[in-house]
């Protein structure tokens, strides 16, 4: 008895020892398996295959990570202050975050999208929306800076926003709240039927990506959440999703999800651009910000416009349709052929998928259900292509791996779920830890997505990293979807919120980074290109010095003559000509960040001495084994002294 | 319980006043005496000449320049540009006839070959790595590293022309 006992309880371990190895290798891979790792370790010294641009949601900004190793390279200050490049603080960028309500130095970033040539990545630009206070900006990719920022009017809260078409002819940017247009004093129980959505379509330069707001659709008062392009067959349109198309303005997340269905918009933009080049559309009074940066002077500018022309989308007969979509959808998304629309109602069991070419036929052959005020309503039927029955709960987003598989984000059941298009059959399904919003896959929104890699944006994390306290790092996943199942390979931690993410092939942006700026081409005003320019100049209570850095000192590095009540501007020019070789600069009690001066670059910050004293500055950024050395004095004397105003350097001093 | 209290403070006065007396004897400023016999050393050793003044024209240097014949005569328009290259991107650590934060170039072309000149300015990381001559002067002057002002080679060539005219 003893002995049938024992080598049962022998074999049950035994039994039990393979079934947790099983289960290691299954739900714990990417820890354990030397595979998972291989791949997405990068040798010391190579680089990454990929650049992912997150964004960083209630911060603000846009981070840079490397696929696959998940390692941060840059946050890349947007809609922030940033005291670490002086970005917001030095006075060469303080009129990009300039709105038409003043300074605003922080903003919501949610969804970066690169800019496109034939419907191909193109690596030049990103831009992204500010939700908050409605802004679109562009990053320039060839130095990884916040080049441009444009307000959008008639807007609140920015959100179906900043998608390029497959030229990058516009970024669009839809208003997720409706609001009066224009803004006025009245009850908000008013809302139904007063209140309008704007759909802003704003034109990009091709040649410098200059934005400009072309036109906006003045639409019916919903919540226009996401949107995305046509491409292919179907560029020239946009499509957005709706929620709260019951008008509600109160306990939205009861009163907005009583409709069975709300809408994904279609938008045929070519029509109204049309329009509106024949002399279409209705000039409004306005006022927006338009900051732009200029990489000769070093220096934004800040304009504000006063007008803007909006469309009422029932002028332009045929160019705006409402496809009725289930359960307030979410994603709005378009596969590579342009002709597949997934919407992802996200109280809805299922994903609705709705067909270019149907909705074509549906609006030739007139199959409507009805009107929102005077806008098409297409029947349910009509154009839609198929049904991905109960993949799980919660869909949020889909992005494509260019090889006809989808792939869905489940919030509430915490997945990604690959279904195939055409079939709608659901192919593999892996957990997320947890409770993901967004995936990415490299160019996911073009015609060619790179379908190698899924990168999951988590909205919990909890116990996947060390506790930080009651605040904890933002968990993203990435995945390997070479295969036919997809593999978890990484977790790694982002800075937060991510909502979104782009992303393209490292090759694309490695040749054209610029590794410095050359002194010959710097037009800022204040730059100082020899030491022998060097100067100090009064201008009644304002005084201006012109200083240069070079390895390792400042130029002047003693100065006097500065006096209580001065307000005193440090014009900064990097002398050196080399890669990697910033300099930064401040002052005892400065009342703004540090700067932090490439190579080539001249900023200024601000100093108004308080105090009667020998006060010095330094080089806040370790520059050489001579940095420690890097430091001046500036003496201040009393607002009624008569010291007069020297500057020197060394050998020059008297 | 209390004498250890006791102890302590004692202790902590004899620190206070070990303070005192320290700022009493206050000097101002400080000097640093240095051993003359060292001096007189140095001064004996024939590597004592600072490498600054050391003279070596077989030495090519390491980079992109590795032969290099001068014209006997000097190229006026091609030294002109080089003045102007130097003044723009150089003097921020050269003065021409003294020691600043470099060595003064003045004489410059009597001491070095044509092509350690050029190589130092095109390649000062490397050179100032592996080049025993340029290893010696970074320590010459503080360890004040040679920038890279990534200057074209024609435009290394034009202040090497500048060079030959400073005499």
């Amino acid at each position: 008895m003893k002995n049938i006992l024992k080598s049962a309880v022998a074999l049950l371990s035994v039994l039990v020892a393979f079934t947790s190895c099983n289960n290691t290798s299954n739900s714990n891979a990417g820890a354990l398996s030397s595979s998972a790792a291989e791949k997405v370790y990068v040798n010391p010294g190579e680089h990454d295959e990929f650049y992912a641009f997150i964004s960083g949601g209630f911060s603000g900004q846009l981070s840079v990570y490397g696929l696959p190793s998940g390692r941060l390279f840059k946050v890349i200050p947007v809609f922030s202050q940033d005291a670490e490049k002086a970005y917001g603080y030095n006075e060469e960028t303080k009129p990009m975050l300039n709105t038409s309500h003043g300074f605003v130095p922080w903003d919501d970033s949610h969804h970066p999208d690169i800019s496109q040539t034939n419907g191909v990545i193109d690596g030049r630009w990103v831009f992204i929306n500010g939700n908050n206070t409605p802004r679109i900006a562009k990053i320039d990719l060839s130095t990884f800076e916040t080049t441009e920022i444009i307000e959008v009017p008639n807007s609140a809260g920015n959100h179906s926003s900043s998608f390029v078409t497959e030229n990058t002819e516009y970024v669009v940017a839809g208003t997720r709240f409706s609001i009066p247009i224009p803004q006025k004093d009245m009850p908000i129980k008013d809302y139904k039927g007063n209140f309008k959505g704007a759909l802003s379509f704003i034109s990009v330069d091709p040649e410098h990506g200059h934005m400009d707001i072309k036109f906006q659709l003045i639409m019916p008062g919903f919540d226009y959440d996401l949107s995305h392009p046509g491409r292919g067959k179907s560029h020239g349109w946009f499509f957005f999703s709706t929620y709260n198309t019951e008008e509600a303005s109160t306990l939205m997340e009861v009163n907005a999800s009583q409709n069975d269905k709300d809408f994904i918009a279609a938008v045929n933009w070519k029509k109204i651009e049309e329009y509106v080049n024949n002399g279409g559309g209705t000039m409004m009074p306005a006022n927006y910000a338009h900051n732009v940066y200029d990489e000769s002077t070093h220096s934004a500018t800040s304009t504000m416009i006063k007008e803007v022309l909006t469309v009422n989308p029932l002028d332009v007969p045929g160019a705006v349709f409402l496809m009725p979509t289930p359960k307030s959808p979410h994603g709005c998304d378009v596969d590579p052929t342009g002709e597949y629309i997934v919407g992802s109602g996200k109280l809805s069991a299922n994903l609705t998928v709705h067909s270019f070419t149907k909705m074509l036929a549906a609006i030739e052959n007139e199959s409507f259900a009805g009107d929102a005020y005077g806008i098409p309503i297409i029947d349910f039927e009509a154009s839609l292509a198929g049904v991905v029955e109960q993949p799980g709960l919660g869909p949020l987003h889909t992005e494509f791996d260019g090889k006809g598989n989808a792939y869905t984000t489940f919030f509430i059941s915490s997945e990604v779920v690959k279904w195939k298009l055409g079939t709608w059959e659901v192919v593999d399904r892996q957990p997320c830890y947890y409770s993901v919003g967004h995936l990415m896959i490299p160019g996911g929104n073009s015609q060619k997505p790179f379908g190698k890699y899924v990168v999951a944006m988590n909205k919990i994390t909890k116990d996947r990293y060390l506790p930080t306290g009651p605040e904890v790092t933002q968990s993203a996943q990435l995945y390997d979807i070479s295969g036919d199942k997809m593999e978890l390979l990484l977790d790694f931690p982002t800075v937060g919120e991510p909502h979104y993410a782009a992303g393209c092939p490292a090759d694309l942006i490695k040749p054209r980074s610029k590794k410095l700026f050359k002194l010959e081409e710097n037009n800022h005003p204040y730059a100082t290109k020899t030491e022998a320019d060097t100067k100090v100049v009064r201008e009644g209570k304002d005084v201006h010095i012109y200083m240069t850095t070079i390895r390792s000192h400042f130029a002047p590095d003693n100065i006097e003559g500065i006096k209580v009540g001065d307000k005193v501007y440090f014009h900064i020019t990097n002398l050196e000509q080399d890669y990697d070789v910033p300099h930064g600069v401040s002052i005892i009690g400065a009342n703004t960040s540090e700067l932090l001066i490439m190579p080539g670059q001249t900023e200024t910050f601000v100093w108004e001495p308080k105090q009667v004293g020998v006060w010095p500055f330094y080089c806040t950024d370790f520059c050489s084994a001579l940095h420690q050395e890097m430091q001046g004095y500036v003496r201040v004397s009393a607002a009624n002294s008569s010291t007069p105003l020297r500057w020197s350097l060394g050998e020059d001093i008297e | 319980m209390k004498t250890p209290l006791k102890l302590i403070a004692i202790l902590f006065t004899a620190l206070l006043l070990n303070c005192g007396g320290k700022e009493e004897k206050k000097k101002e400023g400080f000097s640093y005496e240095k051993k003359e016999t060292t001096v007189k050393k140095e001064v004996k050793k024939d590597e004592s000449i600072p490498p600054s003044k050391q003279i070596d024209l077989t030495n090519k240097g390491i980079g992109p320049i590795t032969s290099l014949t001068l014209d006997d005569k000097i190229d006026q328009k091609m030294a002109t540009h080089g003045g102007e290259v130097f003044k723009k991107l150089c003097t921020a650590c050269h003065r021409v006839d003294k020691k600043f934060i470099g060595p003064a170039p003045k004489g410059i072309t009597e001491r070095r070959s044509p092509e350690w000149i050029m190589n130092m300015i095109l390649n000062p990381v490397e050179m100032t790595q592996k080049d025993p001559l340029a290893k010696a002067l970074l320590m010459e002057f503080n360890g004040a590293p040679m920038a890279n002002q990534s200057l074209s080679e024609e435009d290394a060539r034009a202040v090497l022309e500048y060079f030959r005219t400073l005499k």
